[in-house]
C-alpha cells in the first residue's frame, strides 16, 4: 500500500514539474513584458529596458532553456522564484495571498465533498423517488451555471435578506471588514462572516457535481451481491449500506476527486475575483495581464503542488478504501 | 484512473430488455429510442433545447427593437411592455442584445462541444489502438493538460486569440475539451481491439487508419454522441466565464458572457440586467445536459460511474 502511494506521488510530483516547466515556456513565448516599458514616456532605451529584463530574468533574447536553468537553479541554491515586475518577490507575495486561497479552497472542499457524498447516497437510495428527483434536478440546475453566476446570485440574495432584515447580515465584499476595531474574536468573526459566500458558491459547484457521481457509484453497488450477503448475515439495511454500499461506491470517487480538483481551482480563482479576494487566483490573473512571467508560473507552481497533494491524498483514501491495492 | 478502464463494452443491450415473443429483434439505435421515450429528462431537455434555438432564430421579429438600437429617452429603465427585459445605461435594449448574445453563445458550444468530441474519438481510439510507447505518450500527455486547471492556459493563450475572431475561440475550446473522453474511448478501444472481426481486418491486412474508421468509431459512436451534447453545455459554460473575464469574445461581438460581465456592476440595484441572460443561460446549458444524461442511461442502462 505504501509502494502504491509513494509510486503515484512520484507520478504526479514529475507531471506537476513538467506542468509547471511547460507554463513557463508558454508564458515566455506568448507574454510580452518589453512592451510595458516601450509605452512609457520619455522610452527608454533599448539597453535600459534589456538591463531591467535581464535583472528578472526575462529577456526574451536569451534562449528559453537557459532562462528556464537560471529559474530552477534558483530555487534550488536561493529558494526564490524570481521577482515580479513590481520588483517584489513572487515567493512573499504568494505566501502573502496563499491563505486566503487555501482557507476558501479547503473549506469549501470538505463542505463539498460531505454534502455531495450524503446527497448521492440518499438520491440512490430514494430512486426515482421525489427526494430523488428534487437531489438530481437541483444538481443539474447548479451544474448548468458558471461560477461567477452562482457567486453574483448568492450577492443579489444576500442584498435582499440583508435589506428585509434591516440589517448587514452577511456581508460579501473583500475578505475583511477594513478598519475593524475590536479584539481577536471580533476580527475572526468578521472574517467568518465574509467567507461565508463564497464558501457557499465553491462547494455548491463542488457538491453538486460529487453528488452525480456518488449516486451512481452507489446504484453500482446496491445490486452486489455482498449488500445481500451483508443483510443475510444479520445486518440492518441501513448498517449494510453504509458499512459496505457507500464504502466500495466511494473507491471510485477518490479516483474521480482527484481528477476534478483542477476544476474547483478553476471555480475557485473565478469566486475570489467575484467576491474581490486577493487571493492566488487574482494573482494568477493579475501576472497575464501585465505580462508577469515569474509571478505567473509561481501562481502554476502554488496550483501545480495543490493538484499533487490532492492527488496523494486521493490515492491514500483509495488504498485505504480498496483492500485490493494493498499489495 | 483505473475506473475508466474497467470499462465494459456495451455488447448487445437487447439482453437487458425483455422483447415481446416473435417480434423481431429491434436494432439498436431503436432500443435506444424507445429506452429514452420513457424519461422525463429526455423530453425536458429536448423541448428546452427545441425552444431556446428557435427562440434565437426567430425571437428578434416581435421585438420593436434592433440589437444596436439606443433608447435614449429611456436610459437604465426596469422591464416594461417598452422594454421587455429593460433596458441597459446607455439605453441599450437587453432583450434584443441577450438574443444575439445567445446565438453567438449556441453557435459556440454547438460547434466546439462536437469538435472536442471528434478529436477525443480519434486521440483515443489511435491511444488505444496502437498500444506501446505512441499509447504512452498520448497517456501522459492527457495527464499533464489534466494537471492544471484549463481555465488558466485560456486566460493565458487570451492575448493571442484576442487578435483572430471569436471563431478561433471555438478551436480552443475545442482544443481543451477532449481529454476525459480521449481516456474512456482509449480503454473502450483496448477491449475492441481483441474482438474477433477486429483481428480478422488486421489480419486481411486492412489498414489502421481504415480499421479505426470503419470499426472502432462507429461502436464507440454512442460515447461520442453522449459526449457531444454534453460538450455543448461545457464549451458554452466555459465561454461566458472567459468572456465574462474579458478574455473571449471581444466588443463589439456580444455573447451571453460579456452580456453577464455587461449586468454584473448593477446586478444588486438592478437585477433584471444580470438575472434575465444568466437565466438563459443556465436553461440552454440545463437542457443540453439532461439530454445528454438522458442518452447516457438509454445507451448503456446498466452501467454508472465507469462513464466518462
Amino acid at each position: 500500500m505504501i509502494g502504491f502511494v509513494v509510486k503515484r506521488f512520484i507520478n504526479y510530483a514529475i507531471l506537476s514539474i513538467i506542468a509547471t516547466l511547460s507554463a513557463y515556456v508558454l508564458a515566455s513565448a506568448i507574454l510580452n513584458p518589453a512592451a510595458r516599458y516601450y509605452g512609457r514616456n520619455p522610452r527608454p532605451s533599448d539597453a535600459t529596458v534589456n538591463a531591467i529584463l535581464d535583472g528578472l530574468g526575462v529577456n526574451p533574447h536569451t534562449p528559453v532553456i537557459e532562462r528556464v536553468w537560471t529559474w530552477l537553479v534558483n530555487i534550488v541554491t536561493h529558494g526564490s522564484l524570481g521577482d515580479t515586475i513590481h520588483n517584489t518577490s513572487v515567493l512573499s507575495e504568494m505566501t502573502a495571498r496563499a491563505g486566503t486561497s487555501l482557507r476558501l479552497l479547503i473549506i469549501g472542499t470538505i463542505i463539498a465533498a460531505v454534502v455531495g457524498v450524503a446527497l448521492g447516497v440518499w438520491g440512490a437510495v430514494r430512486q426515482y423517488k421525489l427526494s430523488d428527483q428534487v437531489i438530481s434536478y437541483g444538481s443539474f440546475t447548479i451544474l448548468a451555471m458558471p461560477s461567477f453566476v452562482i457567486g453574483i446570485l448568492l450577492m443579489i440574495l444576500a442584498t435582499n435578506l440583508n435589506s428585509i432584515l434591516g440589517i448587514q447580515l452577511i456581508n460579501f465584499t473583500g475578505e475583511y471588514t477594513p478598519g475593524l476595531d475590536g479584539g481577536w474574536w471580533d476580527q475572526f468573526a468578521d472574517r467568518a462572516g465574509h467567507l461565508v459566500l463564497p464558501t457557499i458558491a465553491l462547494a455548491l459547484t463542488g457538491a453538486a457535481a460529487y453528488s452525480r457521481y456518488q449516486r451512481s457509484a452507489m446504484l453500482d453497488v446496491l445490486s452486489a451481491d455482498y449488500i445481500r450477503t451483508a443483510r443475510s448475515k444479520g445486518r440492518t439495511r441501513g448498517s449494510a449500506l453504509v458499512r459496505h454500499g457507500v464504502r466500495v461506491a466511494l473507491i471510485p470517487m477518490s479516483t474521480y476527486f482527484a481528477y476534478s480538483f483542477a476544476t474547483i481551482l478553476a471555480g475557485a480563482a473565478v469566486i475570489e475575483q467575484v467576491f474581490s479576494w486577493h487571493g492566488m487566483g487574482e494573482f494568477l490573473f493579475q501576472a497575464i495581464q501585465q505580462s508577469d512571467i515569474n509571478a505567473f508560473t509561481g501562481a502554476i507552481l502554488f496550483n501545480a503542488i495543490l493538484v499533487l497533494i490532492a492527488g496523494t491524498l486521493s490515492d491514500v483514501a483509495y488504498s485505504a478504501l480498496d483492500p485490493r491495492v494493498r499489495v | 484512473m483505473e475506473v475508466l478502464s474497467e470499462l465494459p463494452v456495451t455488447d448487445s443491450p437487447e439482453a437487458t430488455v425483455p422483447t415481446k415473443p416473435g417480434s423481431k429483434p429491434a436494432s439498436r439505435s431503436r432500443m435506444v429510442f424507445r429506452r429514452l421515450r420513457h424519461m422525463p429528462r429526455f423530453w425536458v431537455g429536448i423541448v428546452g433545447l427545441a425552444l431556446i434555438s428557435l427562440w434565437a432564430i426567430f425571437g428578434l421579429a416581435p421585438n420593436a427593437w434592433n440589437p444596436t438600437d439606443l433608447d435614449v429617452l429611456n436610459m437604465g429603465s426596469s422591464p416594461s411592455a417598452l422594454h421587455w427585459f429593460g433596458t441597459s445605461d446607455i439605453g441599450e435594449d437587453i432583450y434584443a442584445q441577450t438574443i444575439v448574445g445567445l446565438r453567438k453563445s449556441l453557435i459556440i458550444g454547438l460547434l466546439a462541444g462536437p469538435l472536442a468530441s471528434i478529436l477525443a474519438g480519434i486521440i483515443g481510439a489511435f491511444a488505444g489502438y496502437l498500444g506501446g510507447r505512441w499509447d504512452k505518450v498520448i497517456v501522459w500527455f492527457i495527464d499533464l493538460l489534466l494537471v492544471l486547471p484549463s481555465l488558466f492556459l485560456f486566460v493565458l493563450l487570451s492575448p493571442i486569440f484576442k487578435s483572430l475572431s471569436w471563431v478561433a475561440l471555438i478551436f480552443l475550446l475545442a482544443a481543451f475539451g477532449w481529454m476525459i473522453m480521449a481516456r474512456v474511448i482509449r480503454a473502450q478501444t483496448m477491449s475492441l481491439k481483441e474482438r474477433d472481426f477486429i483481428k480478422a481486418a488486421r489480419f486481411m491486412g486492412v489498414d489502421t487508419w481504415t480499421i479505426i474508421r470503419r470499426h472502432i468509431l462507429p461502436n464507440v459512436s454512442s460515447l461520442l454522441i453522449i459526449d457531444a451534447t454534453l460538450g455543448v453545455g461545457a464549451a458554452i459554460l466555459s465561454e461566458t466565464t472567459l468572456s465574462y473575464f474579458g478574455f473571449g469574445i471581444q466588443a463589439p461581438d456580444v455573447s451571453l458572457g460579456t452580456l453577464l460581465n455587461a449586468g454584473q456592476g448593477a446586478a444588486v440595484t438592478r437585477p433584471w440586467l444580470f438575472v434575465f441572460p444568466a437565466a438563459i443561460l443556465v436553461w440552454t446549458v440545463l437542457s443540453a445536459s439532461l439530454v445528454g444524461d438522458a442518452l447516457r442511461d438509454a445507451v448503456d442502462p446498466t452501467s454508472g460511474v465507469n462513464r466518462g
